[in-house]
């Protein structure tokens, strides 16, 4: 096969300007089809780095997302004594009772206002997620009107810097800090005391109680306690399911959508690769009339033509990837269907959402190059050799 | 006497154009012993191209039988036939057809690659069949940096390289000037005497008639039988 080979390779070379448009035209749909892809992967991952495999969340049974619970205080101080629950040097339950609002704030790029998730945090919050780092300032203190904000967010929305005034709910905050979560999406988020929280937007109650479990195994005994008590009307899942579910909705549209319109474009290059190769099959008759003659079979006809726009194909998805990988880590935002408020998340292509690109394009390639390739193997020999 | 290597009996070639029915070929029976260098004659469009590319298995009779050796091709299936194609016959183009894009050595190799040798051994093949065309210095040529007379000769290497069981040519040197004429000549002369390969030639050309053993005449499909030289 290998001189095969250099016959489909430098016969495509003797016709770059084609072989290079057709290229093109898949890598543009690659490029395309990697980007979509990387912003699912990105959101996704955002998501799942918010959870931990050592953390557990307790939200109403009923509840699909912890906007949508509610946790009492008199709930939380039962489900605070639970022994699954790993305590800090001075003996205190490692449980954070939580309350998620959604504050308005004009975007930096748009100046449109955006959905911003305002998280009220108990005070061991920062031992629950410890993946919280400071990057500026410091914690808030509890009983204060002090907030932290998320890296992503400071970058996104106006107003939210160190050191500035923030005015919701009938009051002003202060900037004390500003923090990274390794890429989860509490970096879009504002976090500040959630009992000052209860009292600013007049709420009776916490959505939701985010659990450090003595060990990540301690779950399913968590659970039970849980579910066996009959004052808690209450699930309990591993924040990482959580988060993944939170994301589901959102990445399977993502996902739809940038399959539709890759599909649609993929339509255009495939019949580009198809007009490149009947247009090879055209001006090569007498060539592959000779090596019917020489006794190669049908067969081999179609694979080498077949071979020829694969090849030319993955070329393309080559370029395409090279065109699609300087988004990687790119920021960008959307609103978290799941929770109507808006996540900043990174452009993410991973190894294998390469792979998966290059497949595509050598399924364009092959999809492109099929019926040239059967005529070129159907032309009968002796017509075939009378081509000049 | 030995059984003849090429058996004719009856074939008729029918082309259809549209609704028109063109008879080509109306019952020709020859018979080619092996050894032979036979010369096939005839105005054009007698169908001398025809019944060679029936002879080489690249087009199928309308009628009749095509026993070559011990093989009767006419009933063979398209994908049997191309494989014994590459066994057994050796076939020269007026216009060479030697691929474009790749080497003198590599148009030559062509056809070893449907065999099982070795890459060691096609090597081996190739500047062999190069060596009796005396062409084994242009080995990395392309088709374009060689004349057409070394070209024709690179294909009649070509032809030669799988050792094949019948050479068929047509018009071999219907394209060369008469210096390169002569020598490709020359050359298939050598191939039918020094390497005892049975040659059918196709030829307008008097000179080229000249050094076929046997010569046949084709008029409107049917043979006129020609004592030759
Ligand atoms: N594939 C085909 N379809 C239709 N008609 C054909 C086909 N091949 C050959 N013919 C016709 O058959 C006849 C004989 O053609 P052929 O090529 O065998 O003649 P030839 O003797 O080789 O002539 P020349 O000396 O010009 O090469 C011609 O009339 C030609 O037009
Ligand atoms: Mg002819």
């Amino acid at each position: 096969m290998g001189l095969i080979a250099n016959y489909n390779v430098r016969s495509m070379l003797v016709r770059k300007g084609t072989a290079a448009m057709t290229a093109m035209g898949i890598a543009m749909v690659v490029a395309v089809f990697v980007m979509t892809l990387a912003i699912a992967q990105g959101f996704r991952a955002t998501l799942v780095a918010s959870g931990s495999p050592q953390n557990a969340i307790v939200l109403r049974k009923s509840a699909t997302s912890e906007t949508v619970s509610a946790v009492m205080k008199p709930e939380f101080a039962l489900i605070e004594t639970l022994p699954q629950i790993a305590r800090d040097a001075q003996g205190q339950p490692l449980a954070s009772p939580e309350l998620v609002v959604i504050i308005s704030r004009p975007r930096i790029s748009d100046n449109q206002p955006a959905n911003v998730p305002l998280r009220g945090v108990g005070p061991r919050a920062f031992q629950v997620r410890d993946s919280i780092k400071f990057v500026e300032g410091r914690r808030f203190t509890p009983g204060l009107r002090e907030i932290n904000v998320g890296k992503l967010a400071v970058g996104r929305f106006k107003g939210l810097s160190l050191g500035s005034d923030v005015k919701f709910g009938n009051v002003i905050w202060k900037v004390v800090g500003v923090f990274t979560a390794d890429d989860a999406s509490f970096e879009s988020e504002v976090w500040g005391d959630v009992d000052l929280m209860l009292n600013a937007f007049q709420r009776s109650g916490y959505q939701s109680v985010t659990i450090k479990l003595t060990d990540p195994s301690a779950l399913e005994s968590l659970q039970a306690a849980i579910m066996g008590d009959p004052r808690l009307d209450f699930k309990v899942e591993r924040e990482q399911d959580y988060y993944d579910e939170q994301s589901q909705v959102m990445t399977t549209v993502i996902r739809v959508f940038g399959t539709f319109v890759t599909l649609i474009l993929s339509i255009g290059a495939m019949f580009g690769a198809m007009n490149t190769m009947y247009a090879a099959v055209g001006y090569r008759t007498r060539e592959i009339g000779t090596l019917r003659a020489l006794g190669f079979s049908r067969g081999r006809i179609v694979t080498a033509f077949l071979a020829e726009s694969v090849m030319l194909a993955l070329i393309g998805g080559v370029v395409g990837c090279l065109l699609a990988l300087p988004v990687h880590g790119l920021s960008t935002g959307t609103t978290n269907m799941a929770s109507f408020s808006e996540v900043a998340f990174k452009f993410r292509i991973t190894p294998a959402l390469l792979a998966g690109g290059m497949v595509f394009a050598g399924l364009m390639g092959a999809a492109g190059g099929l019926l040239p390739a059967i005529r070129a193997a159907r032309i009968p020999v002796a017509r075939a050799l009378r081509e000049i | 006497m030995t059984m003849a290597l090429i058996e004719l009996r009856d074939v008729t070639k029918t082309y259809k154009r549209d609704a028109i029915e063109i008879p080509v070929l109306e019952s020709v029976t020859i018979s080619v012993p092996e050894g032979d260098y036979l010369g096939l004659m005839g105005p054009s469009g007698s169908g001398k191209s025809t019944l060679l590319n029936l002879l080489a298995g690249i087009d199928r009779p309308t009628g009749g039988s095509i026993r070559i050796g011990d093989t009767e091709i006419s009933t063979l299936s398209e994908r049997a036939l191309a494989a014994w194609r590459a066994r057994h016959i050796g076939f020269i183009f007026q216009l060479y057809n030697l691929i474009p894009v790749l080497t003198a050595f590599e148009n030559v190799e062509l056809p070893l690659l449907l065999t099982s040798l070795s890459k060691k051994q096609r090597r081996e093949h190739v500047m062999t069949a190069l060596n009796i065309v005396s062409l084994a210095d242009r080995a990395a040529h392309y088709p374009r940096q060689l004349s057409g007379g070394q070209e024709q000769r690179v294909a009649i290497a070509r032809a030669i390289v799988t050792d094949p069981t019948l050479l068929l040519a047509d018009e071999p040197t219907g394209d060369l000037d008469a210096k390169s004429a002569g020598e490709v000549l020359t050359l298939l002369q050598r191939l039918n005497t020094e390497y005892k390969k049975t040659i059918v030639m196709v030829t307008h050309d008097p000179h080229a008639a000249e050094r076929a053993t046997h010569l046949l005449h084709l008029e409107k499909g049917t043979l006129v039988e020609q004592v030759g030289a």
